[in-house]
């Protein structure tokens, strides 16, 4: 029986250890609770009043675009839309310091189309009108074809530029070529010119232009697109103001597009997002440009297709059909 | 009295028969009105096609991506080329001194002018924003080929203009008085555009200067227009284009359509102008000759065009001279080179076939095989890019031109008629005072 006592006379010794452990703590709780909420209630008061001391009533700090900073009154405030005017002189003069720069690695692409897809839902293109097109490429009978995802290759001496009779397509600082539709007169002399057949033509009202009637015309975006001009890829020059990388580049699942800035010699892998020196991944990969020998100087460059799939398929067949007015 | 031209009786006399037998085609009769309502109402059908063009875009053409440059580019090169027989025929042959193209020079003018002034708008059916023109001047940029064959067609087309108007105003004083039973419009138009003209030997110098002038001005220009058209295409990177010697082979070519053209005129108003006093066997014998001498020097163009690049065979060559050769357009490129140029060079060998008629039809294959062959230059190189034409519609791989595109073609053809109907038909067409000098044997040549 003792030791039935014993075993009692412990467990009660517990419970009395606990109760005032608990006890213990609750008071240090609620201590610290208190000081927490006199010393927020202070922050916030305080800082009610730094903000009350810091603007007037119905005003708003904003600091100009010459760093100046004023005040304005908050119904005067309008949310920052470009003007066409705006969208042109920026888009004309490009990036200042950049030499933008992209590099397809060929080994890695499966043609999933993610990059024709993403291009032609940003810049409102039918199914069958390509800024990038993946082509099947073959060099000779015997060797296994592959693909090869084909966007404007931002030529250094771009023919198209130089037949342009109206300026419309022109060479950028950082190196971008656009055309601008609101110049484009349709003569179609710069698709004649291009050895890369990277430019297209709206032959009819483009698809998505009843919805974009309202919105203003981005020579980085060319949306709305136009009826009897001239439009090919921007290098997604819209996203790079923005500091992304372009729509293609984003959307590929398999690695295949690196994108950067020729002057910091780096690159960024549109899928892994690793940076990678842009000399060194040439140098290493054994890349090239399309047609070197006509002397155009492309910005974009090619890693070679190796470890090609040698039972070669082309996947789904998809047959394309002209939308008729 | 001395100093006034066509002042003593005999000349005077000289001068009215010929003015009679020029001028009596100088009225607008019930044929002509039959024959302009005829081209009216084909000019209105067919613009009637161009205003669907405007409508809906250049995608009522057979034109895509791939052929971006079809019918309307082949028929703008045509129309140049056919052009330059202004300039081979007064100046060229004229300077040398030739006094048989004395008769056919105004002619020859006519259809410069006309294909020259339709040339233009040719162009602008071309043009996907048409209502963009004015930017070409606003924004020009002097390095495209655009604008040096904008600025050259147009010089040529004023040069072209003056050639024709500046000999004709001598007679039109002569014919002021002696157009009795024409609308009066006209009489007063040939009043006001005669500059009341004396006769002047001071004035026939002077005017003799500036003709000069124009003769010696209008060859560079008119080796500019059609050189700067080749160009257009020689400047691009593109097999088939990428030609060093576009230039002369265009310009060869345009000849051989200028002297087609120019001899198809001549029979016509030889036979419906009953002018065969003057445009006579002789005239057409040195025509034939001419045309044999311009249709050689285009053949060696040819040899050298398609022969050089066939014996290297370089991939891309290949392909493209497959195509013409054996592939599908054998049948329209050996059609051409036979019966546009080949057989009509044997055939006008013979003095037989140098005769009106027969060198008529000669040249009407001439001109149609002229204007197939600028077809041939134009769009097969295009076929074949070098980068493969995958996953667009079939519509977009081989190009065949629409109904809409051949009938805005046929309107420019229509347009080229209604000019040469009506500068033929409201002016002499063939020059009464350069005649009657002939007539008289007087050597005088403009100084």
């Amino acid at each position: 029986m003792s030791k039935e006592k014993q075993e009692e006379g412990n467990r009660s010794n517990d419970l009395d250890r606990a109760i005032e452990t608990s006890r213990r703590d609750f008071i240090r709780k609620v201590t610290l609770a208190g000081a927490v909420t006199v010393t927020g209630g202070a922050a916030i008061y305080s800082g009610h009043r730094f903000e009350k001391a810091k603007h007037r009533e119905g005003f708003v700090k904003v600091l100009t675009e010459d760093n100046r900073l004023v005040e304005i009154p908050v119904e005067q405030m309008r949310d920052f839309k470009p003007d066409l005017k705006m969208l042109q002189s920026r888009g004309r003069e490009g990036i200042a310091g950049r030499r933008w720069v992209m590099v397809i690695d060929l080994s890695k692409c499966r043609n999933a189309r993610k990059c024709v897809e993403a291009c032609q839902s940003a810049h409102h293109l039918r199914p069958y009108e390509y800024h990038i097109n993946t082509l099947v490429m073959q060099e000779s009978v015997n060797t296994p074809a592959f693909f090869m995802p084909k966007p404007c290759q931002h030529c250094d001496n771009p023919p198209c530029v130089s037949v342009c009779p109206v300026d419309a397509t022109f060479k950028r600082q950082d190196g971008i070529v656009l055309i601008d539709n609101e110049r484009c007169i349709g003569c179609r002399f710069c698709i004649a010119a291009c050895p890369y057949s990277a430019r297209i033509f709206h032959w009819q009202e483009p698809s998505l232009n009843e919805a974009d009637k309202d919105k203003e015309y981005d020579v980085e975006l060319n949306v709305p697109q136009k009826k009897g001009t001239v439009t090919k890829c921007l290098f997604s020059a819209d996203r790079l103001r923005e500091g992304m990388l372009p729509y293609c580049v984003s959307a590929c699942p398999n690695g295949v597009f690196y994108f950067g800035d020729e002057n910091e010699d780096a690159v960024t892998n549109g899928t892994t997002k690793e940076t990678v020196r842009l000399s060194e991944l040439l140098e290493k990969n054994a890349g090239y440009r399309l047609m070197p020998e006509l002397g155009t100087k492309p910005r974009v460059y090619y890693l070679p297709p190796k470890n090609r799939i040698f039972e070669f398929e082309e996947g789904e067949k998809r047959e394309y059909k002209e939308e008729k007015a | 009295m001395d100093d006034i031209r066509f002042s003593k009786p005999g000349e005077q006399g000289k001068i009215n028969s010929l003015a009679a037998d020029i001028l009596k085609n100088v009225r607008i009769n019930t044929g002509f009105l039959l024959w302009m309502g005829f081209l009216g109402t084909l000019l209105v059908v067919c613009l009637y096609a161009y205003t669907i063009q405007l409508r809906e875009g250049l995608g009522v053409t057979g034109l895509r991506d791939v052929t971006s440059w079809g019918m309307y580019i082949a028929n703008f090169v045509f129309f140049v080329a056919t052009s330059l027989c202004g300039m081979l025929i007064s100046s060229v042959l004229g300077l040398i001194g030739y006094k048989w193209v004395k008769p056919i020079s105004r002619i020859a003018e006519i259809i410069a002018i006309a294909f020259a002034a339709v040339a233009g708008l040719v162009i602008i059916s071309d043009m996907g924003r048409p209502d963009r023109l004015p930017y070409v001047f606003l924004f020009g940029r002097v390095q495209s080929p655009i604008l040096w064959d904008v600025t050259v067609v147009t010089t040529y087309f004023v040069l072209s203009l003056l050639l024709w108007f500046f000999p004709m105003i001598p007679d039109l004083a002569i014919a002021k008085d002696k157009l009795e039973g024409r609308p009066k419009f006209l009489v007063k138009a040939y009043e006001i555009l005669s500059f009341r003209w004396m006769h002047h030997e001071t004035q026939y110098r002077i005017m003799g200067q500036a003709v000069r002038i124009l003769l010696i001005l209008i060859i560079p220009t008119a080796f500019a227009i059609h050189t700067v058209t080749s160009w257009l295409f020689a400047v691009t990177p593109r097999v088939g284009w990428d030609s060093t010697i576009f230039g002369p082979y265009f310009i060869s070519g345009a000849f051989v359509s200028g002297a087609a053209a120019v001899i198809i005129a001549m029979y016509f108003f030889r036979v419906n102008y009953r002018l065969d006093k003057y445009l006579n066997a002789e005239v057409f014998e040195r025509m034939g000759r001419v045309m044999v001498l311009v249709a050689i020097v285009y053949l060696y163009f040819n040899l050298n065009e398609f022969l050089v690049p066939a014996y290297k065979l370089k991939t891309g060559d290949a392909i493209h001279l497959r195509e013409l050769f054996t592939g599908h357009y054998a049948m329209l490129f050996w059609g051409i080179q036979l019966f546009g140029l080949v057989i009509p060079i044997v055939l006008l060998l013979f003095r037989q076939m140098r005769r009106p008629l027969p060198m008529m039809v000669i040249s009407v294959f001439v001109l149609c095989a002229s204007w197939l062959k600028r077809y041939i230059i134009v769009v097969p190189p295009q076929a074949h890019p070098n980068l493969p034409v995958q996953h667009v519609p079939i519509e977009w791989v081989v190009y065949k031109p629409t109904l809409i595109e051949i009938a805005v073609t046929v309107a420019s053809i229509v347009l080229v008629l209604i000019i040469i109907t009506v500068l033929s038909k409201l002016f002499p067409v063939v020059p009464i005072w350069e005649m009657a000098e002939e007539h008289e044997g007087e050597e005088k040549i403009i100084q």
